[in-house]
């Protein structure tokens, strides 16, 4: 599965990679800082997403990556820099603009509302509705047909919509999110550590859907903490570090080894080698 | 690909199949969030049906629906609230500030009594959208939030009512111009079958019926659920939860102007001091009928039902005769079996594979 993934996005990175330098990327931050009073959250970060592709970004714990996030999902503005969708400089004032853009950010808590049934999540915000006046209402029907379609399509096959998404395995809840966002027609995929909390089958299922996201044209935006994981299908990394950038690769300039050798501190993980050599003979 | 990705894909989607089937049919069964207030209603039923002769007769049990539906059309919009995963302290008192501005402001501006029941209706909802805004636009919690507006209603209804007619309660308007027309609406009694049966019961029924379209089948239930089970999700898939909120605040401030006015109309002059700690009545009766105290979670029939209990209860053991200190008892009772199976009900449903 490994080498196969591989394969499949070194050919997604070079057709796109050639296009993408001729139209404009779909979200580009360029030198962005964020401040909270006194404290730099983020500063001087700088980030491209091209249809198609999925840019990773890389970032121990208080590395500043649920700020970026926020910066790209309208939760919160920067202070410094820019923000440009699809090549024109914009503030994102709030999460339904940003959907209103094409940008659907997955969170890794509080994708759903857990006592709620599987389809009603599905449609949360975006309800179809039929009829006029007082009569307006939910079509219940088409959005209990369409999120079984929709989540079977993923390969999840929900004997009950019905049931609270709670019910549902963690790894299942981020496919239904990330099926829901590609259903809304998103350009970009902001994902927040989909698979931190997963197991390693329930990992390798959610990147699967990661990686059809991107067949379907989206952009992506992957954050997570595991350069594993960010190796299978990243085609850029940014390394964050307490709130700054302190890397930014393509897929062929960099390798997986020294991924995670910057991932983890370069030196201090060679220090930690030869610690745990020496204590290991 | 093609080697690995279809062996190990198919084993946990049927896994998770399997572990469905055979758990769904209870946990829907169990699942419905009216289930243990219907059951209730039924034991509660019966028991006075054996203990208290006169309790199955029409009359009676047009007394009991009576009571209820002075509950139940206040329980409803509380219910939703709580569905929102808010409290309003504020509500019993409402209420009564209602009755008193419909009532004063006919009287003192000697005008078509419908012209104050108008002037109370939009006071009433400015006063749930105070509400409303104060808590969304501030931090604190709906608790403390409406337990201020609870005082300021207790204190201004007393004060004004003072200032306005000197003593604590209003004047007589029921010979005031369209007393009458006013009274049929709010506070009237329909004969089915030589037994009498108070409007309200309609009133009550009807907002049953409307809160669970709302709740069930448009956007704006979507929403209650949403805003209630999961504030912050519902905020990230772009849900209006500050505007659902104060829509929440709203439809309880209409049950007061409803309850208010069928207080007025019915016994004609308002005792300014009225109402106060039913406001705990309503947050029980929707507890009972299945409503989670953190949100998310419930129904308005259920709350209905929870107010049937709560009449039964009350009128029931005035039927069988006994002292109604009793009523608490019993009350307290209903609550705890209520809370514990609605604990075990969340648990149940949030709990994560």
């Amino acid at each position: 599965m490994t080498t196969d993934g591989d394969g499949m996005t070194t050919d997604a990175g070079k057709t796109t990679g050639t296009a993408a330098t001729e139209r404009a990327a779909l979200v580009e931050l360029d030198d962005v800082s964020k401040y909270y009073g006194n404290i730099r959250a983020l500063e001087g970060v700088s980030l491209v997403v091209h249809a198609g592709e999925i840019s990773c970004v890389l970032g121990d714990n208080g590395a500043g990556k649920s700020t970026l996030i926020k910066i790209i999902a309208g939760l919160h503005q920067h202070d410094a820099g820019t923000l440009s969708i699809e090549g024109e400089e914009t503030r994102l004032t709030s999460p339904r603009e940003a959907l209103d853009r094409g940008i659907a950010t997955v969170y890794q808590d509080l994708a759903v509302v857990p006592l709620m049934p599987v389809w009603r999540n599905f449609f949360l915000g975006s309800e179809l509705s039929r009829g006029t006046g007082p009569f307006k209402r939910m079509d219940v029907d088409r959005m209990r047909r369409t999120t079984h379609a929709e989540l079977l399509r993923m390969g999840i096959d929900l004997r009950d919509v019905d049931q609270p998404i709670g019910t549902l395995s963690g790894g299942e809840r981020q496919c239904v999110a990330i099926a829901r966002a590609v259903h809304f027609g998103a350009k970009v995929l902001v994902l927040d550590e989909p698979t931190a909390a997963l197991g390693v089958k329930q990992s390798g299922v959610v990147l699967k859907y990661v990686a059809a996201a991107r067949d379907a044209g989206l952009g992506v935006v992957l954050i997570t903490h595991n350069p594993h994981h960010a190796y299978l299908v990243g085609d850029r990394f940014v390394l964050l570090k307490r709130g700054a950038m302190f890397g930014s690769h393509t897929r062929d300039e960099i390798t997986l080894d020294e991924l995670t050798r910057q991932m983890a501190g370069g030196s201090e993980l060679d220090d930690l080698r030869h610690e745990l050599e020496r204590s290991a003979s | 690909m093609s080697a690995t990705a279809p062996a190990p894909a198919p084993s946990p989607d049927t896994k998770v199949d399997e572990r469905l089937l055979k758990t769904s049919p209870l946990r829907r069964l169990m699942g419905r969030p009216e289930l243990g207030s219907v059951v209730g209603a039924i034991a509660v039923f019966l028991f006075f049906a054996i203990f208290a002769d006169s309790f199955v007769r029409a009359a009676s049990l047009s007394t009991v629906l009576y009571a209820s539906s002075t509950i139940g059309i206040m329980a409803v919009p509380v219910a939703l609230l709580m569905i929102g995963g808010e409290f309003d302290l504020s509500a019993g008192v409402m209420v009564t500030s209602s009755a008193l501005i419909s009532s004063m402001f006919s009287y003192q501006m000697t005008a078509n009594v419908w012209v104050g029941v108008l002037v109370s209706l939009v006071v009433t909802l400015a006063i749930g959208v105070f509400n409303g805004v104060m808590l969304t636009r501030t931090d604190p919690p709906s608790f403390i939030i409406t337990l201020g507006t609870f005082l300021m209603l207790t204190g201004m209804n007393l004060g004004f009512t003072k200032l306005i007619s000197g003593t604590v309660s209003t004047k007589s308007i029921s010979d005031m111009q369209g007393f009458s027309s006013a009274r049929d609406v709010f506070a009237s009694t329909l004969t089915i079958g030589g037994v009498d049966f108070k409007i309200t019961i309609l009133w009550w029924l009807a907002l049953v019926v409307v809160a669970t379209w709302i709740l069930l089948r448009t956007r704006f239930g979507n929403w209650i659920y949403a805003v209630g089970g999961g504030e912050e999700a519902a905020r990230a898939v772009g849900v209006p939860v500050n505007k659902t909120k104060i829509g929440l605040y709203m439809g309880v401030a209409f049950g007061a102007w409803i309850s208010g006015q069928h207080l007025l109309f019915s016994f004609d002059v308002v005792q300014s001091g009225e109402g106060v700690g039913n406001e705990l009545i309503y947050i029980i009766a929707a507890v009972i009928g299945g409503c989670l105290i953190t949100g998310g979670y419930g129904s308005a029939v259920g709350a209905a039902v929870g107010a049937l209990i709560f009449g039964m209860v009350s009128k029931g053991i005035v039927f069988a005769e006994w002292n109604p200190d009793w009523f608490k008892f019993f009350l307290g009772v209903m609550l705890l079996l209520a809370t514990l199976l609605n604990h075990w009900v969340r648990k149940r449903a949030e709990a994560t594979a």
